[in-house]
């Protein structure tokens, strides 16, 4: 009764935009896709919808062969990015569309969309023109009709991603609840985003896409203690994981003439050289740090972003004040070594501070 | 420096209204004229340099056995060719050009573009290349001097304008628009005319509009493809002038031939100077 991907692969100029992905969605479950920009995630979705035919691989639903269902009978639904509403329709229009293409009987009708309405708060905007509308409301009439379908599979094409920093905050939250609350059982949830924080706060079960090809499946917990390798570290961390060169002997980690306590948990490890991580979290000022000269300086919120450089090592240290720095400036950071990651020189885990093959 | 630029804005933009309107002010004076007062001196003002008349007038509506003119029945003829063209273009037209924005084609090197290019060459041809297949063409399936054939051939003049605007205004409505509607439960023909078409009433006024305006405008295929059976409206207005030229009757008739399109312009206007066309998108 699953939704239920096989190899599939869809390459429609020289580039891979889907490149052998397989999955296994079951109904109750929130899924979301995590991936750059053009890392193949619309098409994902698009593949899901019906919107686009793969060039191989099967897609059964139910275990019905869904490629030969074509979008209007496939029941699903989709929020993209823009917010698509239909411009002629007021908001009430727009919500009741899809459920008058179903023919469904006037009172269901009524009741679904009063529901939807109260669900994404647009309770009063019925006979609003969706131009008079913000972007935030716009979206959340999308929503609504995508809710108000109960359709079995809702798919969520990074919905929040053309929404200022506030709103995004808030309707985050909402989709939250919306999402623990108000779904039904038998809806499978597919959500897209290019951003990791929102991965980890919605706490479903995560598929990193990178150029079309899935590079770790897992829970988002998993995905965040053990990245399988440097592309995953890099996607699934905002600021991106810092990759420091190095080399491992005895009980030291070398980089850049600098030299820190190897971690207990590398103790395991071979003496060689690595590519060391560290999240930008783990960075901290100190006076009896090691020397390194900024590059820049962002202040976002109530935080600061560094950018650091030293030697050919560059990294991003995230100070969870807001200080003014000047550009050349030198300050001296720590690193928190028990928060170290390890990959080796073909950029696979090899160790976890959360405990991976360090037995 | 801003003051000397509104002054030169406004300068020429008078110069120009001038030079717009003059003829017609000259068009509406002398078709109140008689011969005495065209042919005597120079006359401007009506009652001060001439006795208004409205014979000009008058000629256009009576029959040729009473001296007349008659240009009702152009008139009409006109009207219904352009109005019959210009919405059997509309109609196929916009269906090709929402095809050329939505699907890809290809048939050999031919892609979308250069289909919709093939449509625009048809008026990037100078009309005298096309008019001697489409003699030989009607007069071959017998629609020489009659109304259908002119439709006919109206047809393919106008609906590569509808094609290339409509092409343009599809192009700028998203894709998601119509993805949403499937995924909503539309099938294709469904989502084009309860999603797409709904929102396309600016572009499909547009068109409409130009294709009235060339249609109505065309001397040419109406002179060459009708003799006697049928006559146009532009046709009609030029054959009035004879040995003695009636400068009242031609003024009088050149500024009714000219009404339909006065009115098409303002409303045209209205649309063009909304800006984006697909405003109601953003």
């Amino acid at each position: 009764m699953n939704l239920i991907g096989e190899h599939i692969t869809y390459k429609p100029d020289d580039q891979f935009h889907l490149n052998n992905v397989s999955f296994n969605f079951k109904k109750g479950n929130l899924y979301t896709i995590l991936g750059r920009t053009l890392s193949g995630k619309t098409t994902f979705l698009k593949t899901i919808a019906g919107l686009l035919n793969p060039d191989s691989g099967n897609l059964s639903f139910e275990e019905k062969d869904f490629s030969k269902i074509p979008v209007w009978e496939r029941n699903v639904a989709m929020v993209y990015q823009q917010f698509i509403n239909y411009p002629h329709l007021n908001v009430y229009e727009n919500i009741i569309f899809p459920l008058k293409q179903r023919k469904l009987s006037q009172d269901k009708i009524k009741t679904d969309v009063e529901e939807a309405l109260k669900t994404v708060g647009l309770i009063g905007f019925e006979n609003r023109k969706i131009q008079e509308l913000s972007g935030g409301q716009q979206q959340r009439v999308a929503l609504a009709r995508s809710l108000a379908k109960k359709a079995k599979i809702l798919l969520l094409d990074e919905p929040l991603v053309n929404l200022d920093y506030k709103l995004r905050e808030q309707l985050r939250e909402e989709f939250k609840k919306i999402f623990s609350e108000g779904m039904s059982q038998e809806t499978i949830l597919i959500y897209s985003t290019t951003d990791p924080q929102e991965v980890m706060e919605l706490n479903g079960e995560v598929i990193v896409l990178d150029e079309g090809k899935v590079l770790q499946k897992g829970p988002a917990k998993e995905i965040f203690e053990n990245p399988l390798n440097l592309k995953v570290a890099e996607i699934s961390n905002d600021p991106p994981m810092n990759i420091l060169k190095g080399l491992k002997n005895l009980d030291n980690l070398n980089f850049e003439n600098i030299s820190i306590k190897s971690p207990k948990h590398f103790k395991h490890l071979e003496n060689q050289n690595y590519n060391f991580g560290i999240r930008a979290s783990e960075i901290k000022l100190d006076e009896n740090g090691e020397e390194f000269e900024i590059e820049l300086a962002e202040i976002s919120g109530s935080e600061t972003l560094l950018h650091l450089k030293k030697g050919n090592s560059k990294l991003i240290a995230l100070i969870e004040e807001v200080m003014n720095f000047k550009i050349h400036q030198k300050v001296k950071i720590i690193f928190n070594s028990n928060k170290f990651y390890a990959f080796n020189q073909s950029g696979e885990l090899v160790s976890s501070p959360y405990g991976i093959n360090n037995g | 420096m801003e003051k000397l630029y509104t002054f030169l804005k406004y300068t020429f933009i008078t110069l120009w209204t001038v030079f717009i309107v003059a003829p017609f002010l000259w068009a509406v004076s002398t078709s109140f004229k008689d011969f005495q007062s065209v042919n005597s001196k120079v006359t401007y003002i009506p009652w001060l340099d001439f006795e208004p008349t409205l014979e000009g007038w008058r000629v256009l509506v009576k029959s040729p056995a009473r001296g007349g003119v008659d240009i009702v029945e152009p008139y009409f003829n006109s009207i219904f060719v352009t109005c019959t063209a210009s919405l059997v273009s509309i109609v196929l037209g916009t269906l090709a050009a929402y095809a050329l924005s939505r699907f890809t084609f290809k048939a050999g090197f031919v892609r979308n573009n250069d289909i919709t290019f093939f449509f625009i060459s048809q008026r990037i041809m100078p009309p005298i290349v096309l008019s001697i297949p489409f003699f030989i063409f009607l007069s071959t399936i017998g629609l020489l001097d009659s109304l259908l054939g002119l439709v006919v051939v109206y047809i393919v003049l106008l609906m590569p304008i509808a094609v290339w605007i409509m092409v343009d205004f599809f192009n700028r409505v998203p894709k998601e628009l119509d993805e949403t509607a499937l995924i909503d439960g539309c099938n294709p023909y469904q989502a084009f005319y309860k999603v797409v078409l709904p929102n396309s009433i600016p572009g499909l006024i547009v068109a409409g509009m130009f294709c009235i305006i060339f249609g109505w405008i065309d001397f040419f295929f109406a002179f060459i493809l009708t003799f006697t059976e049928v006559q146009l409206l532009p046709v009609k207005v030029v054959a009035l002038n004879s040995s003695i030229t009636p400068w009242w009757s031609l003024s009088a008739s050149a500024l009714i031939s000219v009404a339909p399109l006065i009115i098409v312009a303002f409303v045209v206007e209205r649309y063009l100077s909304k800006g984006n066309l697909s405003g109601a998108l953003k």
